[in-house]
């Protein structure tokens, strides 16, 4: 039994059958037929974002936040280039999103028609997969095809190309179950590679868990696995920023976050193991630092289910290719069944915590001003009792909201990781906030970066969504500064915030609340003011100007050899690590 | 990851200067890749290709199975083996992507190339091309007076001998298909 329908009312049908309650969206003339049904119904919440950058990430918030797949709605042209930015920052940390675009109708294309892009040559490079819909007949198909791709191994983001005439056409509709893929990856660990980890997790004497996104990407399931495996082995466990949340910061394990902002224990850990167990990473460059100087004693496995990801970087000796909870199911059970023992590793641990002894987040709160660890210190101590949800910018805010945030459960922590976009987390936490309203969930920002997306605190506003803006304001594009404090002479070249707006009063012309501080004494009961406000608040604290941020392993150095707080700094980079970002 | 060589015996700190571990011999492969036959797959390989900076020495592609809507790509690369084998990857992930074969690795393979060649000239150039293309089984597909297409299949190399051969014979152009490949048996 086949149904028929137009396309635009296909599109809505689909996205029903496949569970979206919420589309993140801008209208535009390729995706009036679209949004004439969306008007037409009531199931599926229609959130009008004010850029469409701001709907991708606001997708890309939603899911990694719900571990569904998000979906935005933009038109042709400029709606999908703005869309760009997104499916790049998705692609690069693997989150499920779908974006479905408007375009000329078919008649039309390759005309230079108005509002015409060749939009799947412009996403080809920056989504896992995209389509261009010429017929009415399969769109729905390709739609429920799109959600099993994005959805399926690495996850990532989909891109579906509508012509106008096929969103008004008449076909027919096919639901999921009747549509065929060839696409399916491979999930279960081969055996003989899991019983290879199991020899030397029985053997290791310096070991270390090194997780990453991949496990938040598994599923709920992973991290309760991992748990259970960290627990098993007693061994230390670090995770990249990606990966915060799968153990938890209060777990006694836990060694905080590695890499080129990581802590001293955990890259200290990561350099002198003799195993290394990756789950779920992909031995990114600010994780390994100067790569022939990286963790040069040890023996390395690799959980991945993207066969790219092993020996891309770093060769590793018992690669796993497979899906985190599947192959760290079947690591446990091969444990308990083979009644596997570790070796003594209490000498490790003893060293472990004498690199503890350094306290490598030490900073002391004096003077005027508020100290950027301190406001996020402050945050935390009253924040973490609630049900909450992190999302930050991308720079020195970010990596102190990662140093001295603790994430407890997965899904709580959303970061552009592997892109780096400014602009990301303004719009990710609107898509946070209406996947869980009753949440508390704060974007941690710099000034420069918010100012990039802020157009999205009307969105906030009209939905009143009560996403706290925790704006870390020290007029400067801080980790920009940082960098040409130490390899530029301390010639600031433009990094500097000019002519910036107050935010108090940008708050109140969108009808929200605004709250500044900047008196280190008034900190505490200003964040509990943001917090008891139940709607939207730009909180703009002012902080130290010039405080950098540590530890951090200088590019093109290798993990121990990292500056610490107070640091010399001039020097510290040679010309051959200048030229690495 | 490009093509540049890096000078024995150099030292770099550069992060991006990956796998010192791996060898960096620099070795040639075929690849075989089955693909959905839709718009846009060879683009998605080749946008692979030029984005991930691995060289092409050559690349055929056509349908093989028509009902089936597939094609078969063959792709000659060259790199490290670790480059390879991320090729090989790569190429896998593509969701077009069915089937990745690098036949090198595989077992032994056919290769075959088919080439067009002018050669113009008269007198006993033009005799002497004939008479190699006879050594070479090359066909005449066209003739006048003052040249020759020859049609010649064979290996890659097996057609670079003879297009140094027709050089100094009057040599004015050269079409090559670039590779089509099979494993043996």
């Amino acid at each position: 039994m086949t149904r028929q329908m137009t396309g635009a009312k296909m599109v809505v049908q689909a996205l029903k059958d496949q569970g979206v309650d919420t589309v993140f969206g801008y209208p535009g003339g390729a995706v009036l037929p679209i949004y004439d049904e969306i008007f037409q119904q009531n199931e599926i919440q229609h959130i009008l974002v004010r850029h469409e950058q701001g709907a991708v990430h606001a997708a890309e918030g939603y899911a990694r936040s719900t571990g569904k797949p998000g979906v935005a709605l933009v038109t042709s042209g400029p709606g999908a280039t703005n869309a760009v930015t997104g499916l790049t920052d998705a692609l690069m940390d693997s989150i499920p999103i779908i974006v479905l675009t408007g375009q000329v109708p078919t008649f039309m294309i390759g005309s230079d028609a108005f509002q015409e892009a060749d939009t799947v040559g412009i996403t080809r490079p920056c989504t896992k997969h995209n389509w261009l819909v010429k017929e009415t007949d399969r769109l729905s198909a390709t739609i429920h095809e799109a959600f099993h791709v994005a959805t399926h191994g690495r996850p990532g983001p989909v891109l579906i190309d509508i012509p106008k005439d096929v969103q008004f056409a008449t076909g027919a509709y096919s639901p999921a179950h009747a549509v065929e893929t060839h696409y399916a990856p491979r999930t279960d660990g081969d055996p003989e590679a899991i019983d290879a980890l199991v020899d030397l997790i029985e053997t290791a004497t310096r070991p270390v868990f090194y997780t990453g996104g991949g496990v938040i990407n598994s599923g709920p399931e992973a991290s309760q696995l991992l748990r259970e495996l960290v627990a098993e082995t007693d061994f230390p466990i670090t995770s990249t920023l990606m990966g915060l949340g799968a153990y938890p910061a209060s777990g006694k394990n836990w060694l905080g976050m590695l890499g080129m902002h990581g802590l001293y224990e955990a890259n200290m850990a990561m350099h002198d193991c003799d195993l290394m167990i990756n789950i779920g990473a992909r031995f990114d460059d600010r994780i390994t630092g100067r790569t022939d100087a990286f963790s040069p004693k040890s023996k390395k496995a690799h959980i991945d289910i993207d066969p790219s990801s092993i020996n891309k970087v770093i060769h590793v000796d018992v690669p796993i290719l497979g899906d985190v909870a599947t192959v760290l199911k079947a690591v446990l059970a091969r444990w308990k069944e083979r009644g596997s023992k570790t070796a003594d590793i209490s000498a490790w641990w003893d060293e472990i915590k004498e690199w503890r002894k350094i306290n490598c987040l030490a900073f002391t709160q004096e003077g005027p001003s508020i100290k950027p660890q301190y406001a996020l210190e402050r945050l935390e101590a009253l924040t973490k009792d609630h049900d909450r949800y992190i999302c930050t910018e991308v720079g020195q805010h970010q990596m102190w909201a990662a140093q001295y945030l603790g994430f407890e459960e997965p899904n709580r922590w959303m970061t552009s990781g592997g892109l780096g976009t400014m602009g990301y987390g303004h719009p990710a936490s609107i898509g946070v906030q209406l996947a869980h309203p009753d949440a508390l969930v704060i974007n941690v920002a710099g000034e420069a970066s918010w100012l990039m997306n802020m157009q999205e605190m009307g969105t906030s506003v009209q939905y009143r969504l009560p996403v706290k803006q925790f704006i870390l304001n020290n007029e400067r594009l801080g980790m920009v500064r940082q960098w040409q404090e130490l390899l530029h002479g301390e010639r600031y070249s433009q990094s500097w915030s000019e002519a910036l707006p107050d935010f108090v009063k940008l708050a109140e012309a969108f009808g929200a609340k605004g709250i500044m501080v900047s008196d280190p004494a008034d900190l505490d009961d200003a964040i509990q003011e943001m917090i008891n406000h139940d709607g939207p608040v730009l909180f703009d604290c002012l902080v130290e100007k010039h405080e950098n941020c540590f530890p951090m392993i200088p590019s093109g150095k290798a993990h121990n050899e990292m500056l610490l707080a107070n640091a010399q700094t001039q020097g510290q980079i040679t010309a051959t690590g200048a030229v690495l970002v | 990851m490009s093509a540049l060589k890096i000078k024995k015996g150099a030292t770099s700190h550069s992060a991006y200067n990956l796998r010192p571990a791996f060898s960096e011999t620099i070795e040639r492969h075929t690849l075989a890749v089955v693909v959905g036959n839709e718009p846009g797959v060879l683009a998605r390989v080749i946008g692979l290709f030029s984005g991930r900076g691995y060289n092409i020495e050559s690349l055929t592609v056509a349908e093989i199975d028509h009902e089936g809507h597939r094609s078969r790509i063959t792709i000659v690369t060259t790199g490290t083996p670790q480059v390879i084998e991320q090729i090989r990857a790569q190429l896998g992930r593509i969701v077009s992507v069915h089937e990745v074969h690098d036949l090198t690795v595989e077992g032994p393979s056919v290769e075959r190339e088919l080439a067009l060649l002018k050669v113009k000239g008269t007198g006993d150039k033009r005799l002497e091309a004939m008479r190699m293309a006879d050594i070479f089984r090359a066909k005449a597909v066209d003739s006048t007076l003052e040249s020759f297409v020859f049609e010649l299949t064979g290996t890659p190399e097996k057609i670079d001998a003879f297009i140094d051969l027709m050089r100094p014979l009057g040599l004015s152009d050269i079409a090559r298909t670039g590779v089509a490949a099979l494993s043996r048996g």
